[in-house]
């Protein structure tokens, strides 16, 4: 699909190059409305936030804006860091499980599906199309102390981190499935055959080719899942009732109930920090194959 | 030398995972619309006179997250409830305005940036990706403080509400809307383009009878994302809403203190919308593939005879 607009089509099949008087181009100020939205209501609230995290509280709902770092000094509080850590270790081992679940599917759907593709692709995606909520409710009806599998098959992790894990990746799969099924999709797979055919093993024309063909497909996607994963909010509040906080239900807190908001913003920003070079690989991968496909 | 027919072939077991993996998607839907058929307990309804179980209120059904047996009357109770209705009613309407300003945001930047200058590309880009991965609960307290803090030197900035979620929304719809079309934008190449120009239409005539129509599936889905996302959205929402309820906040404060059948009942009624409206479009959609597959066809790569 993506096709590279740097090089302008101007080769002719024969090789001659044609000389191409004109380009359809639009305006470039087109983009302002959404770069002046961008910088009100998206770069703006960064902004406060980042002013809030220096302030100091001086009373319940008051504050005064400054360079006061001692919330930052909270922050890394041996309590917050576990919180960090906790939050990181889970999001890599969901996205972990992701892979791991979700690859084969795309692998599947892009190389053995033909008539039915777009159906598999639909059904991938419908779980989208209800509520989110009421998904995680239903994982907790499924996982209940009460229910099925508790009672008859002694699987019983409901308001554990083995519940979180189960929520995570049952509401990320889809979002990591399809970056790698269109990766794969792109893909030339002539040149899988061309491998099989000189001899080489199924396994290692896979792992030579195929996998390293999607590699950019399959980053784009872990990090996709993985960073929302680290500030993930509803997942552990619902499916471990309280006993297993993540970063994001610590912020949370500090704006709903606990008013300790520059703490809260504080917290905020460092895990943002926590995620940059995450952050930033993403946008790296995913600016970058937009350019180059597969 | 023949092939040995194996039992276990590759496909085979891709299948089999295929199946396993798609059943762990649907097992929750389906457990969802079980539970929209789930009486109250019997604990519940030892002391009940009524004639409709229904009529429970919320907090008296007791336990609804094991099975109790079969009612339908959830459904009716669902749709008179004098919580979710509203609460549906302001989240579509959230929903609707928040597509069609991020559409049209989106819409704008895509046809700008899709045939710019890579330098002037890249840092949109990136600030539009950024838009997209930092941390949800990041942004929603981000928000809140800046709807707050803004009422201090802007007196007639509307107060926290449905206005503040959906300025807040347009954010991420933009952004999905400007990928979304984009990506079809680059992908559709610019010859048809050259040549309404080469036949002489000027600018708007040409992006109104050529770019315009074949951007139109693209337009259609990025306003049906940005919807989607809209009308789902619980953690912006949660801390930006004042006292507007939201769908999604009245099913959070449920799942916490206390679900009846009714939200399942509810959800399952959405559910058979949206897959309806699914299938109406994919029929559309089938309809007018002949003519994207024409359009495929038309080379933007020159002809070479094989």
């Amino acid at each position: 699909m993506a096709v590279d607009l740097e090089q302008p089509k101007e080769t002719v099949a024969s090789g001659e190059r044609r000389h191409r008087s004109f380009s359809p181009r639009y305006p470039g100020w087109l983009t302002s409305p959404s770069l002046f939205y961008y910088a009100i209501f998206f770069l703006g609230p960064l902004a406060i936030l980042v002013a809030f995290s220096l302030a100091t509280q001086t009373g319940f709902d008051s504050i005064s804006y400054g360079f006061d770092t001692s919330q930052f000094h909270l922050v890394t509080d041996p309590l917050y860091l576990k919180i960090f850590y906790r939050t990181l270790v889970m999001a890599a081992t969901g996205s972990l499980l992701t892979i791991l679940v979700g690859y084969p599917i795309a692998y599947w759907m892009a190389r053995y599906l033909t008539t039915y593709k777009l159906l598999a692709l639909l059904l991938i995606l419908v779980p989208f199309w209800t509520s989110f909520l009421i998904r995680t409710y239903a994982l907790k009806i499924i996982l209940d102390p009460n229910g099925y599998l508790a009672k008859n098959l002694g699987i019983d992790i409901m308001f554990t981190k083995y519940a979180v894990g189960v929520g995570l990746v049952y509401n990320y799969l889809p979002l990591f499935i399809i970056p790698v099924f269109a990766s794969l999709e792109r893909m030339d797979w002539s040149l899988v055959e061309a491998a099989t055919d000189l001899g080489a093993k199924p396994f290692n024309a896979f792992r030579q080719i195929t996998l390293r063909l999607t590699m950019p497909g399959v980053v784009t996607g872990a990090l996709l899942v993985f960073i929302p994963m680290s500030g993930e909010y509803i997942i552990p509040n619902i499916l471990s009732g309280g006993n297993y906080e993540f970063v994001g239900n610590v912020i949370g807190d500090q704006f709903s109930s606990a008013q300790n908001q520059p703490f809260g913003s504080a917290m905020s920003i460092s895990l943002m920090i926590a995620l940059s070079g995450f952050v930033a690989l993403y946008i790296l991968f995913a600016t970058k194959e937009e350019r180059f496909g597969a | 030398m023949p092939r040995r027919r194996r039992i276990v072939t590759p496909k085979r077991a891709f299948t089999a995972w295929a199946a396993v993996v798609f059943a762990f998607l649907y097992l929750p839907i389906a457990v969802m619309v079980l539970f929209a058929f789930n009486k109250p307990s019997p604990a519940a309804l030892e002391g009940f006179t009524g004639a409709n179980v229904c009529d429970l209120p919320p907090s008296q059904v007791g336990n609804v997250t094991v099975w109790n047996g079969f009612t339908t009357c959830w459904f009716n109770a669902g749709l008179h409830d004098p919580t979710y209705i509203p609460a549906i009613l302001t989240s579509a309407k959230i929903a609707a305005a928040a597509a069609i300003v991020s559409t049209l945001l989106g819409l704008g930047a895509a046809l700008a940036l899709a045939r710019m200058n890579k330098f002037v590309r890249a840092p949109f880009d990136s600030l539009v990706y950024l838009t997209l991965v930092v941390p949800e609960i990041v942004i929603a307290v981000a928000s809140l403080i800046f709807f707050v803090q803004i009422r201090n030197y802007v007196p007639f900035f509307p107060q926290l509400g449905a206005w503040t979620i959906f300025l807040g929304q347009v954010v991420f719809g933009a952004s999905l809307s400007m990928l979304v079309i984009r990506a079809r934008f680059v992908g559709m190449g610019d010859s048809l383009e050259e040549a309404g120009y080469d036949l002489g239409s000027g600018r708007l005539e040409t992006f109104r009878q050529i770019t315009l129509p074949r951007l139109f599936p693209a337009i259609v889905s990025a306003a049906l994302l940005s919807f989607t996302f809209s009308f789902d959205d619980y953690v912006l929402p949660a801390f930006t809403n004042g006292t507007t309820n939201t769908w999604p906040i009245v099913l959070y404060s449920a799942v916490r203190f206390g679900i009846t059948p009714a939200v399942n009942a509810l959800a399952t009624l959405m559910l058979l919308a949206t897959a309806f409206a699914i299938v109406i479009t994919g029929l559309v959609l089938r309809r007018s593939r002949v003519t994207t597959a024409v359009e495929f066809e038309a080379p933007d790569a020159p002809i070479t005879v094989r």
